[in-house]
């Protein structure tokens, strides 16, 4: 996992030192240092990866989004909870900038991945979903093999030589925790897959570009629960190494793989924080409500 | 109303649309057959040779199977004597014509499918040429003929007339020997076909990657591939079985036009093959026509023999369309 960290972020001594070996594994989200996520009043106190200021956005005349400012801090996991309709699906595909395929989708306000403004016009949205990979709700492995999955992003962007792909390959797997169940099997078809291990395959292949940040649509929603539970121990896996953004339906989900929660309502962020205390002692009524399921 | 005759009710209902099906299907199948079945009769004295005919009549023994048919029907030139008659230049006029129209409506109508379907903007535009494009499909192909005449064969008299042309390219033995106007030539014979089918190709294109779930599309963009990368290494080759389906049965079609040709004014006797792609050519389906409308017998029975051949040649289209949607076809999400 480090040797693929470093691959994918030579700068990577700059970020912050990993606690999550010292933890119970029963319990990884009591544990986090989380207090970072809060709107940006609180000061920051580690590498922040997105910034998203007064951020609006509309389909067409109607509005979804409302002055949503929330920091995204590195390798951690941020899960965006709220009923249908809320908003995160929309939040969530602007950051990598896929609402582009939405015929009058717009947003004004500040985004910022590190640096870069990601809505800008002439921002390199090809590059930028390189940098910010992503998982969807339904399994969508490409009708080819399961090696010609993972290889088709790298192959994008680059040359390879036939080992260096397939060592690439191999480490893409395996950091998605599939490596060992596909192994005999790469030039097969990744359609024969079970929809657990297609999502895992997903994963590896959102990964195998070396992206900054992974986005997750409702990952889980289309799994059963044993799927369901090993895609979690991969997401709770690839937080040492990526920044890590879940929507979910699913409070317990939210509870047991993220680090941070966002709460939106009706297109507002109601309330944002460390996960442990958004659900234990939440401080807005209504995300009381929400997470106590009195509604939504 | 009680519960039992109500029941009744249902029962005799579904028997007698089931049988209202049934009656559909089989008087279809019955006026297939019996168009196929009176054709043969009709034909059989030039498809079969008279070995054969003698056998399943009943007075002879049939000594090889390959002697069944009659080839020299196949490779002979036209005759005016119907015992001399054949439909190798016929033969030869439609497999050129075919190829010509497939080579340009195929990568044409394909491109303009990815276009529209992939690239284009969903905008008034768009909307008008879509609009367009499904009515151009529903056009006689004899409006085409006389469009074909004009653009290919005479060329607006830009370049005077074909018998005294005022362009020319490549010497005039070689086979791709060109000249403009394009006269009654095997190319404006292509290019006037490929009208005819390049808005069918377009249609079924766009529908085989309508088809291509879009879910493959956004994950292949969520990898920072760029549309045409998209395009080109996702949505095509999932397409491609279904393109290739809807390609045949449009060259199918290509196959059996006669009449967008006779507006061309395609001569009605050749006595030989096309030697280069301004010579002049017949088709199956002209040749047809051409054999129907002589007075004498013998003429109808020729042209009862060709559209058995011509109907060969078509199933033969079909079956290869068929059998690549089925085994070409993987699922796709």
């Amino acid at each position: 996992m480090t040797e693929l960290s470093s691959m994918f972020h030579p700068k990577s001594n700059s970020v912050v030192p990993k606690e999550t070996n010292t933890m119970p594994e029963s319990r990884p989200t009591l544990a986090q240092p989380a207090t970072s996520a809060l709107p940006t009043s609180t000061p920051v106190s580690e590498h922040v990866t997105l910034r998203v200021k007064d951020f609006n956005a509309w389909y067409g005349a109607y509005q979804a989004l409302h002055n949503i400012t929330l920091n995204i801090p590195s390798q951690r996991v941020t899960s965006l909870i709220g009923p249908s309709g809320c908003g995160k699906s929309t939040f969530l595909r602007w950051i990598n900038r896929m609402n582009d395929l939405v015929p009058n989708a717009r947003a004004d306000g500040v985004m910022q991945l590190d640096k870069d403004d990601l809505l800008d016009r002439n921002f390199d949205v090809v590059e930028l979903r390189r940098r910010v990979g992503m998982v969807f709700q339904k399994p969508n492995p490409f009708p080819k093999s399961i090696y010609e999955n993972i290889a088709f992003g790298p192959r994008l962007h680059k040359r390879f030589h036939r080992s260096d792909l397939d060592a690439l390959v191999e480490q893409s797997l395996r950091a998605a925790a599939i490596w060992d169940e596909v192994k005999d099997r790469l030039h097969n078809s990744a359609l024969g897959l079970s929809g657990g291990q297609q999502q895992r395959l997903c994963i590896a292949r959102a990964i195998a570009v070396g992206p900054e940040v992974l986005l997750m649509d409702e990952p889980c929603s289309a799994l059963d629960p044993r799927s369901t539970a090993s895609v979690e121990a991969l997401i709770r896996e690839l937080r040492q190494t990526f920044t890590i953004v879940v929507v979910t339906h699913n409070m317990q989900q939210a509870a047991r793989v993220s680090d941070l929660t966002a709460f939106f309502f009706e297109g507002k962020l109601i309330e944002a924080g460390a996960t442990d205390g958004m659900f234990t002692n939440p401080k807005n009524k209504q995300t009381e409500d929400y997470v106590t399921g009195r509604f939504g | 109303m009680s519960a039992i005759s109500m029941r009744t009710k249902r029962i005799v209902k579904n028997r007698a649309f089931l049988a209202l099906c049934l009656f559909s299907t089989s008087a279809t199948i019955l006026i297939l057959a019996l168009l196929i079945v009176t054709i043969m009769v009709q034909g059989s004295n030039f498809l079969f040779s008279s070995e054969a005919l003698s056998a399943v009549f009943g007075h002879g023994e049939l000594s090889q199977i390959p002697k069944i048919i009659r080839w020299d029907f196949l490779t002979n030139l036209a005759s005016r004597f119907p015992e001399k008659a054949g439909i190798y230049a016929a033969v030869i006029g439609s497999l050129w014509v075919c190829l010509i129209c497939a080579l340009l409506a195929l990568p044409l109508g394909i491109g303009t499918a990815i276009y529209l379907e992939e690239f284009a903007p969903k905008n008034r535009w768009t909307a008008l040429i879509d609009f367009n494009i499904r009515n151009l499909a529903g056009v006689p192909s004899i409006v085409y003929g006389i469009l074909g005449l004009t653009a290919f064969t005479r060329m607006f008299g830009l370049f005077g007339s074909d018998k005294n042309s005022a362009l020319s390219f490549g010497p005039d033995n070689a086979w791709w020997h060109i000249q403009l106007p394009f006269g009654q030539g095997l190319l404006a014979g292509g290019l006037t076909l490929m009208l005819v089918v390049l808005p069918i190709v377009i249609i079924s294109s766009r529908e085989a990657l309508r088809a291509v779930p879009s879910s493959l599309r956004q994950a292949s963009l969520a990898i920072g591939a760029t549309p045409w990368q998209t395009a080109s290494k996702i949505t095509l080759p999932a397409a491609i079985p279904s393109i290739l389906t809807g390609a045949i049965l449009a060259m199918s079609r290509a196959m059996g036009e006669a009449a967008p040709l006779l507006v061309l004014g395609i001569p009605v006797f050749i006595a030989n093959t096309p030697d280069n792609l301004n010579d002049n050519f017949t088709v199956l389906p002209f040749q047809i026509f051409n054999w129907a409308g002589r007075p004498q017998e013998s003429f109808h029975q020729l042209a009862a023999s060709a559209i058995v051949v011509l109907l060969v040649v078509l199933i033969c289209f079909n079956g290869v369309a068929v059998y690549l949607r089925q085994k070409l076809r993987k699922p796709m999400a």
